[in-house]
């Protein structure tokens, strides 16, 4: 079996666990409503500097309810001690990563897309068009920390403190990407031209692959210690 | 051929396994003995491509056991039962179908249920099985890619009565048709009775290696003890 069809397979499966269990989604969302609330109270949402740093605050919560995302993502492999199966299996660890990952950048998608209504209204933020490049950046942004953020929880499955760890580790690696998104969000939200900002996408997508090869590389490492 | 070949394996400082040399013929059924803390799961694990030597090869054949089709040889039922409680019994096994590349999968998982009586409740998430269906769905899992090496580590424990019966058999048949079996145990008589070779660990090292005599059948808790030091 190829690697990405394997890893497609993995992938489906974790989607399809989570559609029975909706124990990552619900929490993730949830997450997300109370703390665009809170930063509404704080902020005056009409304020033009709230406008200008509105890619900030939309990906702290995405990247912050992201962490809730990928905590879940291999240890709900734990349970029943799957994960000696899915490693046992012919599946090579890459495709293990790789549709971890897919899983996880697929459940987060959906969490932003659910979100980012809620803070059009909560912020006031005038909509000047640019959905493609906004799809663009969500797209790009959330696969590079999930790809990150995948192989962290794998390096933390069985670490005490998983959940403390996890953001610990997956936060500095990924501030390039944090940075970029940002950046681009923000350009998108305040309708400015996207020409000057090409250098941040670029960013994003060597990111990306750089740390999608680094991953797929190091996985097998960390599943079989 | 299984060969382990100077394995050592490290958790930090402490050698859980210390230069083990061990072949296992095809064919063959190997009781693996031991002490707790012998080193016999983290054995089992390492022929099982689980966790890699810190020094040494495990080799099946030729091949490396990690590469993937050392992979595709192994059946694998450990203490876990690796089963996923939010999926339906039948959606587990399509899936360990889909990542073996089964190619008559809906036949091969059809025979499964059937054999561990699960038919009738294939389409209920795997959560709302009782213990006994959850660990026979187990067992179907370990044998549906029909592996040339099975790996046992401790099977019959907390296995209720019809789950151990189907085991038992399925191991006999495994033996029968030729398969390699390897069974880690505490449980010194019903493995010296399935087993044609013995190897005993203690403290990492491999204390002995032989095939499943009649003194081993007579006396299993004489001989056991012959190789095993007393716990300090």
């Amino acid at each position: 079996m190829g690697l990405l069809r394997a890893a497609l397979v993995i992938a489906l499966k974790d989607l399809r666990v989570e559609r029975r269990s909706k124990e990552v989604l619900n929490a993730a969302f949830s997450f997300a409503l109370v703390v665009l609330l809170l930063f509404s109270f704080t902020f005056d949402p009409s304020g033009e500097e709230t406008r200008a740093m509105s890619g900030g605050l939309l990906w702290l919560v995405y990247s912050f309810a992201g962490v809730l995302v990928l905590n879940r993502s291999f240890a709900r492999e734990t349970a029943n001690d799957c994960l000696d199966a899915l490693v046992a299996s012919p599946a090579p660890g890459a495709a293990i990563l790789l549709g971890k990952a897919l899983a996880n950048a697929a459940l987060l998608l959906v969490l932003e897309l659910a979100a980012l209504p809620v803070f059009v209204i909560f912020y006031n933020v005038r909509w000047e068009g640019g959905g493609g490049w906004l799809l663009l950046v969500l797209l790009l942004g959330t696969w590079g920390f999930t790809v990150v953020g995948t192989m962290f929880s794998a390096l933390t499955v069985n670490v005490q403190l998983r959940e403390v760890m996890l953001p610990l580790l997956v936060f500095p690696v990924t501030i390039p990407v944090l940075m970029a998104a940002v950046q681009l969000t923000t350009t998108v939200f305040t309708g400015e031209p996207m020409g000057p900002e090409m250098a941040w996408l670029r960013l994003l997508v060597v990111f990306d692959l750089i740390f999608t090869l680094l991953a797929a590389a190091l996985i097998d490492f960390v599943l079989l210690g | 051929m299984i060969a382990a070949r100077g394995v050592w394996k490290f958790f930090g400082d402490f050698a859980a396994l210390r230069d083990i040399d061990l072949e296992i013929a095809a064919g063959s059924t190997l009781a693996l003995l031991g002490p707790n803390g012998a080193g016999k799961t983290t054995l089992l694990r390492m022929l099982g491509a689980l966790s890699a030597p810190s020094r040494g090869t495990i080799t099946a054949g030729h091949t490396s056991l990690r590469e993937t089709a050392g992979r595709r040889q192994i059946g694998i039922l450990g203490h876990g039962i690796s089963i996923y409680d939010d999926l339906t019994g039948e959606e587990n096994l399509a899936f360990f179908a889909r990542l073996y590349g089964i190619a008559d999968a809906a036949r091969r998982i059809d025979r499964w249920l059937e054999t561990t009586g699960l038919a009738r409740v294939r389409r209920s998430l795997a959560r709302e099985y009782s213990r006994g269906m959850r660990q026979r769905l187990a067992i179907a899992r370990a044998f549906l890619h029909d592996p040339g090496i099975l790996l046992l580590d401790e099977p019959f424990t907390a296995l209720d009565d019809r789950a151990a019966a189907l085991l038992a058999g399925l191991i006999d048949q495994a033996h029968a048709a030729g398969r390699t079996v390897v069974i880690s145990t505490h449980q010194l008589r019903e493995a010296v009775g399935l087993a044609t070779d013995i190897a005993v660990l203690d403290r990492g090292r491999l204390a002995f290696r032989g095939p499943a005599s009649e003194e081993w059948r007579a006396t299993p808790e004489a001989v056991y003890r012959r190789y095993t030091e007393p716990a300090a």
